[in-house]
């Protein structure tokens, strides 16, 4: 049976896996058969990260997190949780591979995924110009007249980078302001390529193997228009992947998992939850790496502190 | 063994008059989970050897193939049978999934 098993390869993962694995709690970190590496495998140059002053692309800095974590003896796997059980001392996860894994302790950090505009013509349209990651599928979208929906920051980047292919990126903002920061802000509103449709959302989007256009629906008074398109990225947000343990752990309002105070303590002892999947509000790359961080400290204490017999911890939150 | 490379000039041979079923996995360089889904797919092919013939076309050295066949995202896997497709797979996913959607081919 193992000390630790991290669930997720974001920044709070592998954070959570360079710690564990310096305290010397060898663990095994489940990376995701498609999807490791977390967000920042969909961004280009990550700008904020600390310690970064030319930037760095986003797939590489998980790269290099990556390496990290093994240096001191972590070991990934690129597989997906399929079952887990948390209800005895011994937590047991089940891989889609079919691999059996035991562990006194899980960290939690499989992060949040995009929020989907809810339409069914979205789900139809699904790949065959409806997309949710600009950096993967910009690509095929060359001198064409396309829409990106949202007004936060990773829309602002989402339609910056997609006037690199696209002739003409309109962007569809719910009210008449943005939630980006200033900087995502004006660099969206001084791209010529850009142009802003305010108060507007998306009611349904048309096309049989291809999309053709969008119908707008104004959020102030209501009045439909049509605007033709041969493409929609939807930047809305994220959900938290919590589908494994949204019965099993408690979760806030927001639908993140519930933690005590500032620790990473969840509803079950002996499980811990990082990253995207347990904060709603900030959602960075580095306030992530931090509760990864908390997370493998938590987790080290626990387990000291089960070896020490001290079974009922009580958390200085 | 790693899927082998189709291309628009081998095309012809490779996909339209080929025998059985060939599955074509659209990729490129830059895409990340198509460098994740790829060793999966040679995974499946090994493991279901006659059944299912796997090639790889890159898009950015075949863009004239990714518009003829509609390719708005990577990765895609399209199966043809008799030159024509019969299957699209698109986006990445993990090795149960992808068996399912191929289930057919693979009984």
């Amino acid at each position: 049976m193992r000390k630790v098993i991290i669930i997720g390869s974001g920044p709070a993962g592998y954070t959570a896996a360079i710690y564990t694995a310096r305290a010397g709690l060898e663990p095994l970190v489940i990376a995701s058969s498609v999807e490791a590496g977390g967000e920042l495998m969909k961004t280009t140059e990550v700008e904020n990260f600390p310690g970064f002053p030319e930037g760095i692309m986003g797939p590489e800095l998980m790269d290099l997190m990556q390496k990290q974590a093994e240096k001191f003896g972590a070991e990934v796997v690129y597989d997906d949780v399929e079952d887990l059980d948390l209800s005895g001392d011994v937590k047991k996860v089940v891989l889609g591979s079919g691999r059996e894994e035991e562990a006194e302790t899980i960290i939690y950090a499989t992060g949040s995924a995009y929020r989907r505009l809810g339409l069914e013509s979205e789900d139809r349209l699904s790949g065959y110009g409806v997309s949710w990651c600009a950096t993967c599928d910009g690509f095929f979208f060359r001198e064409k007249t396309i829409a990106v929906v949202g007004g936060g920051d990773s829309a602002m980047e989402e339609a910056t980078f997609l006037t690199r292919f696209a002739d003409k990126v309109y962007v569809i903002v719910r009210r008449d302001s943005l939630r980006a920061s200033k900087i995502m802000q004006q660099r969206a509103i001084d791209n010529p390529k850009i142009e802003f449709i305010w108060n507007a959302e998306v009611a349904d989007i048309h096309g049989e193997s291809a999309v053709t256009a969008v119908t707008l629906r104004n959020t102030v008074d209501g009045t439909l228009s049509e605007l033709p398109l041969e493409g929609l990225f939807v930047a809305i947000g994220n959900d938290p992947r919590t589908h494994l343990v949204h019965s099993k752990l408690d979760l806030t309002a927001e639908g993140t998992i519930a933690v005590q105070g500032r620790t990473s303590r969840t509803s079950i002892p002996g499980v811990f939850a990082a990253g995207d999947v347990v904060d709603p509000f900030y959602r960075q790359a580095v306030t992530a790496a931090a509760s990864g961080t908390v997370a493998a400290l938590d987790v080290e204490h626990y387990l000291a502190a089960r070896e020490a017999g001290a079974e009922d911890l009580v958390a200085t939150a | 063994m790693t899927a082998q490379a189709t291309s628009s000039q081998t095309w012809d041979a490779d996909v339209i008059q080929a025998e059985g079923p060939v599955l074509v996995d659209f990729w490129a360089e830059w895409c990340g989970p198509c460098r994740m889904v790829s060793p999966i797919l040679d995974q499946i092919a090994a493991e279901n050897e006659g059944k299912i013939t796997i090639l790889k076309l890159n898009v950015d050295e075949n863009p004239d193939l990714a518009m003829k066949y509609q390719i708005t995202s990577i990765p895609a896997m399209k199966v043809f049978n008799a030159g024509q497709v019969e299957t699209t797979i698109i986006g990445a996913k993990g090795k149960p999934a992808l068996e399912a959607d191929l289930a057919a081919y693979l009984a």
